[in-house]
Protein backbone atom coordinates (compact mmCIF):
# COMPACT_ATOMS: atom_id res chain seq x y z
CA UNK A 1 0.00 0.00 0.00
CA UNK A 2 2.84 2.86 0.77
CA UNK A 3 4.64 1.56 -1.65
CA UNK A 4 1.92 2.08 -4.10
CA UNK A 5 1.36 5.98 -2.87
CA UNK A 6 4.81 6.12 -3.28
CA UNK A 7 5.38 5.23 -6.93
CA UNK A 8 2.20 7.38 -7.53
CA UNK A 9 3.72 9.76 -6.34
CA UNK A 10 6.98 9.46 -8.25
CA UNK A 11 4.67 9.51 -11.30
CA UNK A 12 3.40 12.78 -10.72
CA UNK A 13 6.64 14.24 -10.31
CA UNK A 14 7.93 12.68 -13.49
CA UNK A 15 5.24 14.05 -15.46
CA UNK A 16 5.43 17.45 -13.60
CA UNK A 17 8.80 17.60 -14.90
CA UNK A 18 8.56 16.30 -18.30
CA UNK A 19 8.97 19.57 -20.53
CA UNK A 20 6.30 20.17 -22.90
CA UNK A 21 6.48 21.85 -25.98
CA UNK A 22 6.45 24.54 -27.42
CA UNK A 23 8.29 26.46 -23.98
CA UNK A 24 6.85 29.76 -23.14
CA UNK A 25 9.24 32.21 -23.07
CA UNK A 26 7.35 35.45 -23.47
CA UNK A 27 6.20 36.45 -20.20
CA UNK A 28 6.80 39.95 -20.42
CA UNK A 29 3.83 39.71 -23.38
CA UNK A 30 1.28 38.12 -20.77
CA UNK A 31 2.16 35.54 -17.69
CA UNK A 32 0.35 32.48 -17.10
CA UNK A 33 -2.07 32.37 -14.28
CA UNK A 34 -0.62 30.95 -11.29
CA UNK A 35 -2.84 28.50 -10.01
CA UNK A 36 -2.71 29.62 -5.94
CA UNK A 37 -4.56 32.86 -7.87
CA UNK A 38 -7.20 30.65 -9.70
CA UNK A 39 -8.07 29.11 -6.25
CA UNK A 40 -8.55 32.40 -4.54
CA UNK A 41 -10.98 33.69 -7.66
CA UNK A 42 -12.92 30.71 -8.38
CA UNK A 43 -15.50 31.22 -5.37
CA UNK A 44 -16.04 34.99 -6.35
CA UNK A 45 -17.69 33.70 -10.02
CA UNK A 46 -19.95 31.16 -8.09
CA UNK A 47 -21.10 31.72 -4.57
CA UNK A 48 -19.86 34.95 -3.73
CA UNK A 49 -20.84 36.42 -6.70
CA UNK A 50 -22.41 39.89 -5.02
CA UNK A 51 -21.96 43.00 -6.12
CA UNK A 52 -19.19 44.87 -3.97
CA UNK A 53 -21.74 48.08 -3.99
CA UNK A 54 -24.61 46.38 -2.64
CA UNK A 55 -24.22 47.63 0.91
CA UNK A 56 -27.80 46.59 2.02
CA UNK A 57 -27.43 42.92 2.21
CA UNK A 58 -24.43 40.16 2.90
CA UNK A 59 -23.89 38.90 -0.46
CA UNK A 60 -22.22 42.67 -1.44
CA UNK A 61 -20.75 42.92 2.19
CA UNK A 62 -18.64 39.63 1.15
CA UNK A 63 -17.72 41.23 -2.38
CA UNK A 64 -16.90 44.05 -0.94
CA UNK A 65 -14.52 42.52 1.42
CA UNK A 66 -12.82 41.09 -0.87
CA UNK A 67 -11.99 43.98 -2.55
CA UNK A 68 -10.79 45.73 0.48
CA UNK A 69 -8.40 42.72 1.45
CA UNK A 70 -7.28 42.68 -2.50
CA UNK A 71 -6.35 46.62 -2.34
CA UNK A 72 -4.61 46.13 0.55
CA UNK A 73 -2.32 43.43 -0.95
CA UNK A 74 -1.59 45.57 -3.59
CA UNK A 75 -1.27 48.51 -1.96
CA UNK A 76 1.50 46.87 0.18
CA UNK A 77 3.24 45.64 -2.47
CA UNK A 78 4.22 49.03 -3.65
CA UNK A 79 4.34 50.60 -0.53
CA UNK A 80 0.97 52.16 -0.70
CA UNK A 81 -1.88 52.51 0.96
CA UNK A 82 -5.08 50.89 0.28
CA UNK A 83 -7.34 54.09 -0.46
CA UNK A 84 -4.66 55.19 -3.18
CA UNK A 85 -5.24 51.82 -5.51
CA UNK A 86 -7.83 52.53 -8.23
CA UNK A 87 -8.93 49.00 -10.04
CA UNK A 88 -9.02 49.17 -13.78
CA UNK A 89 -9.65 46.83 -16.81
CA UNK A 90 -5.96 47.01 -17.30
CA UNK A 91 -3.25 49.11 -17.48
CA UNK A 92 -3.91 50.09 -20.98
CA UNK A 93 -6.82 51.81 -18.82
CA UNK A 94 -4.77 52.97 -16.01
CA UNK A 95 -2.20 54.69 -18.29
CA UNK A 96 -4.75 56.75 -20.34
CA UNK A 97 -6.52 57.63 -16.69
CA UNK A 98 -3.50 58.92 -15.55
CA UNK A 99 -2.81 61.03 -19.09
CA UNK A 100 -5.82 62.25 -20.15
CA UNK A 101 -6.86 62.77 -16.44
CA UNK A 102 -4.22 64.57 -14.91
CA UNK A 103 -4.24 66.79 -17.85
CA UNK A 104 -7.92 67.18 -17.88
CA UNK A 105 -7.86 67.97 -13.59
CA UNK A 106 -4.30 70.23 -13.59
CA UNK A 107 -5.18 72.03 -17.48
CA UNK A 108 -5.34 75.41 -15.65
CA UNK A 109 -1.91 75.26 -13.78
CA UNK A 110 -0.20 74.52 -17.39
CA UNK A 111 -0.63 72.35 -20.43
CA UNK A 112 2.96 70.92 -20.85
CA UNK A 113 3.53 66.73 -20.50
CA UNK A 114 7.29 65.05 -20.44
CA UNK A 115 7.84 61.63 -21.57
CA UNK A 116 9.93 59.22 -23.28
CA UNK A 117 9.56 57.26 -27.25
CA UNK A 118 10.24 54.08 -25.93
CA UNK A 119 7.14 54.33 -24.11
CA UNK A 120 4.59 51.52 -24.09
CA UNK A 121 1.53 52.39 -26.81
CA UNK A 122 -1.01 53.16 -24.21
CA UNK A 123 0.92 56.01 -22.76
CA UNK A 124 2.04 57.70 -26.31
CA UNK A 125 -1.15 57.43 -27.88
CA UNK A 126 -3.05 58.79 -25.20
CA UNK A 127 -0.45 61.76 -25.46
CA UNK A 128 -1.17 61.98 -28.88
CA UNK A 129 -5.10 62.46 -27.75
CA UNK A 130 -4.00 64.81 -25.36
CA UNK A 131 -1.99 67.06 -28.12
CA UNK A 132 -5.29 67.56 -29.74
CA UNK A 133 -7.10 68.41 -27.05
CA UNK A 134 -4.35 71.25 -26.65
CA UNK A 135 -1.59 69.98 -24.93
CA UNK A 136 2.09 70.12 -25.68
CA UNK A 137 3.94 66.60 -25.22
CA UNK A 138 7.29 66.18 -25.08
CA UNK A 139 8.96 63.02 -26.33
CA UNK A 140 12.46 62.71 -25.00
CA UNK A 141 14.73 60.48 -27.08
CA UNK A 142 16.75 57.55 -25.23
CA UNK A 143 20.48 56.97 -24.92
CA UNK A 144 22.07 53.96 -26.86
CA UNK A 145 21.26 52.09 -24.05
CA UNK A 146 17.42 52.93 -23.53
CA UNK A 147 17.81 54.93 -20.49
CA UNK A 148 16.65 58.66 -20.88
CA UNK A 149 19.57 61.19 -20.43
CA UNK A 150 17.99 63.31 -16.79
CA UNK A 151 19.93 66.58 -18.06
CA UNK A 152 17.62 66.43 -21.12
CA UNK A 153 14.99 65.84 -18.95
CA UNK A 154 16.00 69.08 -16.89
CA UNK A 155 16.02 71.00 -19.57
CA UNK A 156 12.92 69.74 -20.84
CA UNK A 157 11.08 70.95 -17.44
CA UNK A 158 9.08 74.19 -18.01
CA UNK A 159 6.68 75.90 -15.73
CA UNK A 160 3.79 74.69 -17.74
CA UNK A 161 4.95 71.22 -17.04
CA UNK A 162 2.53 69.28 -14.74
CA UNK A 163 3.49 65.85 -15.70
CA UNK A 164 6.32 63.78 -16.36
CA UNK A 165 5.83 60.10 -17.22
CA UNK A 166 8.38 57.42 -17.75
CA UNK A 167 7.63 54.08 -17.50
CA UNK A 168 9.75 51.74 -14.66
CA UNK A 169 10.76 49.06 -16.76
CA UNK A 170 10.73 48.68 -20.42
CA UNK A 171 8.81 45.87 -21.96
CA UNK A 172 10.63 45.15 -25.11
CA UNK A 173 14.51 45.42 -23.72
CA UNK A 174 13.77 45.06 -20.06
CA UNK A 175 15.71 48.86 -19.47
CA UNK A 176 14.57 50.10 -15.79
CA UNK A 177 14.60 54.18 -15.57
CA UNK A 178 16.27 55.74 -12.77
CA UNK A 179 12.77 56.18 -11.35
CA UNK A 180 13.90 57.95 -7.96
CA UNK A 181 16.22 60.31 -9.80
CA UNK A 182 13.19 61.55 -12.48
CA UNK A 183 10.87 61.76 -9.80
CA UNK A 184 13.00 64.07 -8.05
CA UNK A 185 13.39 66.15 -10.77
CA UNK A 186 9.64 66.66 -11.90
CA UNK A 187 8.84 67.74 -8.26
CA UNK A 188 11.38 70.22 -8.24
CA UNK A 189 9.69 71.74 -11.08
CA UNK A 190 6.20 71.43 -9.56
CA UNK A 191 5.40 68.50 -11.82
CA UNK A 192 3.83 65.01 -10.89
CA UNK A 193 5.70 61.96 -11.66
CA UNK A 194 3.62 59.47 -13.53
CA UNK A 195 5.40 55.51 -13.83
CA UNK A 196 3.91 52.72 -16.20
CA UNK A 197 5.41 50.06 -14.08
CA UNK A 198 3.77 47.19 -15.63
CA UNK A 199 6.58 44.72 -16.35
CA UNK A 200 8.32 45.81 -13.19
CA UNK A 201 5.57 45.54 -10.46
CA UNK A 202 6.09 42.15 -8.96
CA UNK A 203 9.64 41.37 -10.71
CA UNK A 204 11.83 44.15 -8.76
CA UNK A 205 11.50 46.16 -5.41
CA UNK A 206 9.17 49.50 -6.65
CA UNK A 207 8.00 51.43 -3.77
CA UNK A 208 5.95 54.79 -4.46
CA UNK A 209 6.86 56.14 -1.01
CA UNK A 210 10.89 55.95 -1.92
CA UNK A 211 10.98 56.18 -5.43
CA UNK A 212 8.92 59.56 -4.94
CA UNK A 213 5.64 58.37 -7.26
CA UNK A 214 2.84 60.14 -7.45
CA UNK A 215 0.35 57.98 -10.23
CA UNK A 216 1.66 54.47 -10.98
CA UNK A 217 -0.02 51.88 -13.93
CA UNK A 218 -0.04 48.08 -12.94
CA UNK A 219 -1.59 44.75 -14.78
CA UNK A 220 -2.34 41.59 -13.35
CA UNK A 221 -1.47 39.33 -16.53
CA UNK A 222 2.23 40.09 -16.23
CA UNK A 223 2.19 38.98 -12.67
CA UNK A 224 0.45 35.67 -13.01
CA UNK A 225 -3.07 37.37 -12.31
CA UNK A 226 -5.56 36.91 -14.58
CA UNK A 227 -6.23 39.37 -18.02
CA UNK A 228 -8.89 42.74 -17.94
CA UNK A 229 -7.71 43.82 -14.49
CA UNK A 230 -5.21 46.58 -13.51
CA UNK A 231 -4.61 49.43 -11.34
CA UNK A 232 -3.88 52.81 -11.26
CA UNK A 233 -2.01 54.23 -7.76
CA UNK A 234 -3.13 57.73 -7.11
CA UNK A 235 -0.94 59.11 -4.47
CA UNK A 236 -3.38 61.00 -1.62
CA UNK A 237 -0.88 62.48 0.74
CA UNK A 238 2.10 65.29 -0.29
CA UNK A 239 0.71 66.35 -2.82
CA UNK A 240 -2.85 64.95 -2.96
CA UNK A 241 -3.65 64.21 -6.88
CA UNK A 242 -6.57 63.77 -8.21
CA UNK A 243 -7.46 62.53 -12.10
CA UNK A 244 -10.63 63.68 -13.97
CA UNK A 245 -12.65 60.32 -14.58
CA UNK A 246 -12.48 59.07 -18.13
CA UNK A 247 -15.93 56.72 -17.34
CA UNK A 248 -18.65 58.50 -16.13
CA UNK A 249 -21.12 56.54 -14.00
CA UNK A 250 -21.91 55.39 -10.28
CA UNK A 251 -18.93 57.28 -8.72
CA UNK A 252 -17.37 53.89 -8.04
CA UNK A 253 -13.33 53.98 -6.92
CA UNK A 254 -13.56 57.63 -4.87
CA UNK A 255 -15.38 59.14 -8.39
CA UNK A 256 -11.99 58.44 -10.33
CA UNK A 257 -13.19 55.43 -12.41
CA UNK A 258 -17.08 54.48 -12.54
CA UNK A 259 -18.14 50.49 -13.23
CA UNK A 260 -19.12 47.44 -11.31
CA UNK A 261 -16.26 46.13 -9.83
CA UNK A 262 -14.49 42.93 -11.12
CA UNK A 263 -14.53 41.34 -8.35
CA UNK A 264 -13.08 37.98 -9.15
CA UNK A 265 -10.29 39.40 -11.51
CA UNK A 266 -9.44 42.37 -8.91
CA UNK A 267 -9.59 39.02 -6.26
CA UNK A 268 -7.34 37.60 -8.50
CA UNK A 269 -4.82 40.62 -8.65
CA UNK A 270 -4.71 40.77 -5.29
CA UNK A 271 -3.81 37.56 -4.68
CA UNK A 272 -1.21 37.81 -7.14
CA UNK A 273 0.34 40.86 -5.81
CA UNK A 274 0.81 38.89 -2.58
CA UNK A 275 2.52 35.97 -4.22
CA UNK A 276 4.69 38.51 -5.43
CA UNK A 277 5.39 39.98 -2.53
CA UNK A 278 5.83 36.38 -0.66
CA UNK A 279 8.94 35.60 -3.91
CA UNK A 280 9.59 37.98 -6.12
CA UNK A 281 13.10 37.96 -4.25
CA UNK A 282 13.54 34.69 -4.60
CA UNK A 283 12.64 34.23 -8.10
CA UNK A 284 14.19 37.20 -9.09
CA UNK A 285 17.51 35.42 -8.43
CA UNK A 286 16.47 32.24 -9.66
CA UNK A 287 15.49 34.18 -13.34
CA UNK A 288 18.53 36.46 -13.74
CA UNK A 289 20.83 33.15 -13.11
CA UNK A 290 18.52 31.54 -15.79
CA UNK A 291 18.59 34.15 -17.97
CA UNK A 292 22.30 35.27 -17.16
CA UNK A 293 22.97 31.63 -18.82
CA UNK A 294 20.95 31.98 -21.39
CA UNK A 295 22.57 35.21 -22.49
CA UNK A 296 25.85 33.77 -21.75
CA UNK A 297 25.47 30.80 -24.06
CA UNK A 298 23.77 32.83 -27.09
CA UNK A 299 26.46 35.49 -27.20
CA UNK A 300 29.04 33.21 -27.80
CA UNK A 301 27.45 32.90 -31.34
CA UNK A 302 29.21 34.94 -33.42
CA UNK A 303 28.05 38.36 -34.49
CA UNK A 304 25.72 38.93 -31.53
CA UNK A 305 24.34 41.54 -29.45
CA UNK A 306 22.77 42.53 -26.54
CA UNK A 307 19.98 44.99 -26.98
CA UNK A 308 19.74 48.12 -24.17
CA UNK A 309 21.88 47.92 -20.74
CA UNK A 310 22.19 45.04 -19.37
CA UNK A 311 23.23 46.32 -16.16
CA UNK A 312 19.52 48.28 -14.47
CA UNK A 313 17.57 45.69 -16.47
CA UNK A 314 14.81 43.54 -15.37
CA UNK A 315 16.03 39.69 -14.50
CA UNK A 316 13.85 37.66 -16.37
CA UNK A 317 14.46 39.56 -19.65
CA UNK A 318 17.21 39.24 -22.64
CA UNK A 319 16.52 41.22 -25.90
CA UNK A 320 19.48 39.84 -28.29
CA UNK A 321 19.98 40.55 -32.00
CA UNK A 322 21.36 37.81 -34.38
CA UNK A 323 22.63 39.80 -37.42
CA UNK A 324 22.52 38.37 -40.77
CA UNK A 325 19.45 36.38 -39.58
CA UNK A 326 15.81 38.09 -39.45
CA UNK A 327 14.00 37.23 -36.93
CA UNK A 328 10.54 36.11 -37.91
CA UNK A 329 12.21 33.00 -40.23
CA UNK A 330 14.30 32.49 -36.87
CA UNK A 331 11.16 32.42 -34.75
CA UNK A 332 9.59 30.55 -37.03
CA UNK A 333 12.88 27.72 -37.05
CA UNK A 334 12.39 27.88 -33.57
CA UNK A 335 8.95 26.96 -33.11
CA UNK A 336 9.09 25.20 -29.99
CA UNK A 337 10.01 28.57 -28.31
CA UNK A 338 7.53 30.95 -27.74
CA UNK A 339 9.12 34.02 -27.95
CA UNK A 340 8.65 37.20 -29.76
CA UNK A 341 10.92 39.54 -32.16
CA UNK A 342 11.10 42.75 -33.19
CA UNK A 343 10.86 42.46 -36.78
CA UNK A 344 7.50 43.54 -37.89
CA UNK A 345 7.73 41.66 -41.19
CA UNK A 346 3.50 41.22 -41.07
CA UNK A 347 2.80 44.70 -40.48
CA UNK A 348 2.37 46.76 -43.46
CA UNK A 349 4.91 49.53 -42.81
CA UNK A 350 7.57 46.42 -42.35
CA UNK A 351 8.71 48.97 -39.82
CA UNK A 352 10.63 47.26 -36.83
CA UNK A 353 10.25 47.62 -32.72
CA UNK A 354 10.31 51.47 -32.57
CA UNK A 355 12.10 50.52 -29.18
CA UNK A 356 14.77 49.14 -30.89
CA UNK A 357 15.04 51.83 -33.44
CA UNK A 358 15.01 54.36 -30.72
CA UNK A 359 17.93 53.08 -29.43
CA UNK A 360 20.13 54.20 -32.89
CA UNK A 361 19.77 50.17 -33.92
CA UNK A 362 20.07 50.02 -37.54
CA UNK A 363 16.51 48.51 -39.00
CA UNK A 364 18.46 44.85 -40.12
CA UNK A 365 19.44 44.69 -36.35
CA UNK A 366 16.06 45.86 -35.24
CA UNK A 367 14.69 42.74 -37.68
CA UNK A 368 17.34 40.40 -35.76
CA UNK A 369 16.17 40.46 -33.07
CA UNK A 370 14.50 38.17 -30.43
CA UNK A 371 13.15 39.28 -26.87
CA UNK A 372 13.35 36.34 -24.16
CA UNK A 373 10.95 36.68 -21.33
CA UNK A 374 11.80 33.92 -18.69
CA UNK A 375 8.86 33.27 -15.80
CA UNK A 376 7.63 31.81 -12.67
CA UNK A 377 7.29 28.45 -14.33
CA UNK A 378 10.37 28.72 -16.32
CA UNK A 379 13.07 25.52 -15.94
CA UNK A 380 16.58 25.41 -16.32
CA UNK A 381 15.87 22.40 -18.17
CA UNK A 382 13.71 24.74 -20.61
CA UNK A 383 16.35 26.98 -20.50
CA UNK A 384 19.33 24.65 -21.69
CA UNK A 385 16.58 23.75 -24.66
CA UNK A 386 16.09 27.02 -25.63
CA UNK A 387 19.68 27.90 -25.72
CA UNK A 388 20.18 24.66 -28.04
CA UNK A 389 17.44 25.26 -30.46
CA UNK A 390 18.37 29.19 -30.84
CA UNK A 391 22.00 28.05 -31.82
CA UNK A 392 20.88 25.31 -33.74
CA UNK A 393 18.49 27.75 -35.71
CA UNK A 394 20.84 30.72 -35.91
CA UNK A 395 23.33 28.67 -37.34
CA UNK A 396 20.87 27.19 -40.10
CA UNK A 397 19.51 30.46 -41.10
CA UNK A 398 22.74 31.83 -41.24
CA UNK A 399 23.55 28.89 -43.95
CA UNK A 400 20.35 29.87 -46.31
CA UNK A 401 21.05 34.20 -45.52
CA UNK A 402 23.18 35.46 -48.73
CA UNK A 403 24.24 38.18 -46.07
CA UNK A 404 26.16 36.11 -43.50
CA UNK A 405 27.84 34.90 -46.92
CA UNK A 406 28.93 38.59 -47.76
CA UNK A 407 29.91 39.00 -44.30
CA UNK A 408 32.15 35.85 -44.44
CA UNK A 409 33.69 37.16 -47.58
CA UNK A 410 34.48 40.78 -46.09
CA UNK A 411 32.07 42.09 -48.08
CA UNK A 412 31.36 45.72 -46.65
CA UNK A 413 27.46 45.25 -46.80
CA UNK A 414 26.59 49.03 -45.99
CA UNK A 415 28.64 50.13 -49.32
CA UNK A 416 26.17 47.69 -51.32
CA UNK A 417 23.41 50.23 -53.57
CA UNK A 418 20.06 47.83 -52.14
CA UNK A 419 16.86 48.54 -54.33
CA UNK A 420 14.19 49.77 -52.03
CA UNK A 421 10.92 47.71 -52.59
CA UNK B 1 -0.32 34.15 -38.27
CA UNK B 2 -0.01 30.40 -39.37
CA UNK B 3 1.61 29.72 -42.67
CA UNK B 4 -0.04 27.46 -45.07
CA UNK B 5 1.66 23.51 -45.47
CA UNK B 6 3.64 24.86 -48.31
CA UNK B 7 5.39 27.31 -47.27
CA UNK B 8 6.20 24.90 -43.82
CA UNK B 9 7.78 22.67 -46.19
CA UNK B 10 9.83 24.56 -48.48
CA UNK B 11 11.30 26.46 -45.22
CA UNK B 12 11.93 23.08 -43.78
CA UNK B 13 13.31 21.40 -46.46
CA UNK B 14 14.77 24.43 -48.74
CA UNK B 15 15.55 23.34 -52.34
CA UNK B 16 18.37 24.43 -53.82
CA UNK B 17 20.04 26.65 -51.42
CA UNK B 18 23.55 27.42 -52.16
CA UNK B 19 26.02 29.24 -54.39
CA UNK B 20 27.24 29.39 -58.40
CA UNK B 21 30.22 30.73 -59.71
CA UNK B 22 28.74 34.10 -60.50
CA UNK B 23 32.05 34.73 -62.14
CA UNK B 24 30.99 32.53 -65.14
CA UNK B 25 28.91 34.18 -67.87
CA UNK B 26 26.95 30.89 -68.16
CA UNK B 27 25.45 32.40 -64.64
CA UNK B 28 23.39 35.24 -63.82
CA UNK B 29 23.30 36.51 -60.21
CA UNK B 30 20.01 38.78 -59.15
CA UNK B 31 19.94 40.26 -55.40
CA UNK B 32 16.71 41.83 -54.86
CA UNK B 33 15.61 43.86 -51.19
CA UNK B 34 17.83 45.61 -48.27
CA UNK B 35 18.58 44.24 -44.81
CA UNK B 36 16.55 47.43 -43.58
CA UNK B 37 13.20 46.23 -45.22
CA UNK B 38 13.98 42.73 -43.45
CA UNK B 39 14.87 41.00 -46.46
CA UNK B 40 17.07 40.20 -49.27
CA UNK B 41 17.39 37.73 -51.95
CA UNK B 42 20.23 36.34 -54.29
CA UNK B 43 19.10 34.00 -56.94
CA UNK B 44 21.23 32.73 -59.14
CA UNK B 45 20.56 30.50 -62.74
CA UNK B 46 22.74 29.06 -65.02
CA UNK B 47 21.86 28.70 -68.36
CA UNK B 48 23.02 26.37 -70.65
CA UNK B 49 22.05 25.71 -74.48
CA UNK B 50 18.87 26.65 -76.28
CA UNK B 51 18.86 29.40 -73.39
CA UNK B 52 17.40 26.71 -71.32
CA UNK B 53 17.86 27.25 -67.25
CA UNK B 54 20.27 23.92 -65.95
CA UNK B 55 20.56 24.38 -62.16
CA UNK B 56 19.22 27.53 -60.17
CA UNK B 57 20.07 28.23 -56.30
CA UNK B 58 19.28 30.78 -53.65
CA UNK B 59 20.17 32.10 -50.43
CA UNK B 60 17.51 34.61 -48.54
CA UNK B 61 17.54 36.56 -45.40
CA UNK B 62 13.81 36.47 -44.56
CA UNK B 63 10.49 35.66 -43.03
CA UNK B 64 9.69 32.03 -43.61
CA UNK B 65 7.40 33.23 -46.69
CA UNK B 66 10.28 35.04 -48.32
CA UNK B 67 12.57 31.67 -47.79
CA UNK B 68 9.64 29.67 -49.35
CA UNK B 69 8.89 32.14 -52.22
CA UNK B 70 12.77 31.70 -53.47
CA UNK B 71 13.02 27.62 -52.61
CA UNK B 72 9.72 27.47 -54.98
CA UNK B 73 11.34 29.99 -57.79
CA UNK B 74 14.49 27.61 -57.51
CA UNK B 75 12.52 24.81 -57.89
CA UNK B 76 10.31 26.62 -61.02
CA UNK B 77 13.41 27.40 -62.89
CA UNK B 78 15.06 24.46 -63.28
CA UNK B 79 15.05 23.50 -66.95
CA UNK B 80 12.26 26.30 -67.86
CA UNK B 81 13.74 28.31 -70.88
CA UNK B 82 14.92 31.88 -70.10
CA UNK B 83 11.79 33.25 -71.94
CA UNK B 84 9.54 31.01 -70.07
CA UNK B 85 11.20 31.76 -66.50
CA UNK B 86 10.51 35.45 -67.34
CA UNK B 87 6.99 35.13 -67.57
CA UNK B 88 6.42 33.89 -64.16
CA UNK B 89 4.52 36.21 -62.22
CA UNK B 90 4.65 36.56 -58.43
CA UNK B 91 0.98 36.08 -58.40
CA UNK B 92 1.55 32.40 -59.39
CA UNK B 93 4.09 31.85 -56.11
CA UNK B 94 1.21 33.62 -53.81
CA UNK B 95 -1.36 31.34 -55.44
CA UNK B 96 1.21 28.32 -55.07
CA UNK B 97 2.25 28.95 -51.39
CA UNK B 98 -0.89 30.62 -50.07
CA UNK B 99 0.54 33.51 -48.91
CA UNK B 100 -1.74 36.00 -46.82
CA UNK B 101 -2.37 40.05 -48.36
CA UNK B 102 0.26 40.74 -45.90
CA UNK B 103 3.06 38.40 -47.49
CA UNK B 104 2.57 39.33 -51.33
CA UNK B 105 5.59 41.76 -50.88
CA UNK B 106 8.08 38.10 -50.91
CA UNK B 107 6.48 36.94 -54.11
CA UNK B 108 7.26 40.42 -55.35
CA UNK B 109 10.22 39.92 -54.41
CA UNK B 110 11.06 36.47 -55.62
CA UNK B 111 10.27 38.15 -59.12
CA UNK B 112 12.27 40.53 -58.76
CA UNK B 113 15.16 38.00 -58.15
CA UNK B 114 13.93 35.81 -60.96
CA UNK B 115 14.29 38.78 -63.88
CA UNK B 116 17.36 40.26 -62.17
CA UNK B 117 18.88 37.26 -62.63
CA UNK B 118 18.00 36.89 -66.15
CA UNK B 119 19.00 40.34 -66.85
CA UNK B 120 22.26 39.62 -65.27
CA UNK B 121 23.06 36.83 -67.27
CA UNK B 122 21.58 38.82 -70.73
CA UNK B 123 23.60 42.06 -70.37
CA UNK B 124 27.21 39.48 -69.56
CA UNK B 125 26.31 37.96 -72.61
CA UNK B 126 25.65 40.97 -74.87
CA UNK B 127 22.34 41.30 -74.93
CA UNK B 128 20.14 44.31 -73.11
CA UNK B 129 18.31 43.81 -70.20
CA UNK B 130 14.38 43.71 -70.38
CA UNK B 131 12.86 46.09 -68.47
CA UNK B 132 9.42 44.71 -66.89
CA UNK B 133 6.88 47.14 -67.13
CA UNK B 134 4.77 45.26 -64.75
CA UNK B 135 3.14 47.25 -61.97
CA UNK B 136 2.90 45.00 -58.78
CA UNK B 137 -0.54 44.00 -57.29
C1 LIG C 1 4.74 48.60 -20.37
C2 LIG C 1 3.31 48.23 -20.62
N1 LIG C 1 2.35 49.14 -20.42
C3 LIG C 1 1.05 48.85 -20.61
C4 LIG C 1 0.65 47.60 -21.04
C5 LIG C 1 -0.81 47.32 -21.25
O1 LIG C 1 -1.33 46.55 -20.22
P1 LIG C 1 -2.74 45.83 -20.36
O2 LIG C 1 -2.53 44.66 -21.25
O3 LIG C 1 -3.09 45.42 -18.96
O4 LIG C 1 -3.71 46.80 -20.92
C6 LIG C 1 1.62 46.63 -21.25
C7 LIG C 1 1.26 45.27 -21.73
O5 LIG C 1 1.21 44.98 -22.90
C8 LIG C 1 2.98 46.95 -21.05
O6 LIG C 1 3.96 46.05 -21.27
Amino acid sequence: MILNKNFTYLCTVNILKRMNLPIYLDNNATTPMDPRVLDAMLPYFTSKFGNAASRNHAFGWVAEEAVDYAREQVAKLIGASEKEIIFTSGATESDNLAIKGVFEMYKEKGNHIITSVTEHKAILDACKHVEKLGGRVTYLPVKEDGLIDLQQLEEAMTPETILVSIMYGNNEIGVIQPVKEIAAIAHKHGALFMTDAVQAVGKIPVNVIEDGIDLLALSGHKIYGPKGVGALYVRRKGPRVKVTAQMDGGGHERGMRSGTLNVPGIVGLGKACELCMQEMESEAKRLSALRDKLQAELTVLEESYVNGNVEHRLPHVANISFKYVEGEGLMMAMKDLAVSSGSACTSASLEPSYVLKSLGLSDDLAHSSIRFGLGRFTTEEEVNYAIEVTKKSVNHLRELSPLWEMFKEGVDLSKIEWAEH
Amino acid sequence: MAYSEKVIDHYTNPRNVGTLDKSSHKVGTGLVGAPECGDVMRLQIEVGEDNVITDAKFKTFGCGSAIASSSLATEWLKGKSIDDAMKIDNMDIVEELALPPVKIHCSVLAEDAIKAAINDYRVKNGLEAIVSEKVHH
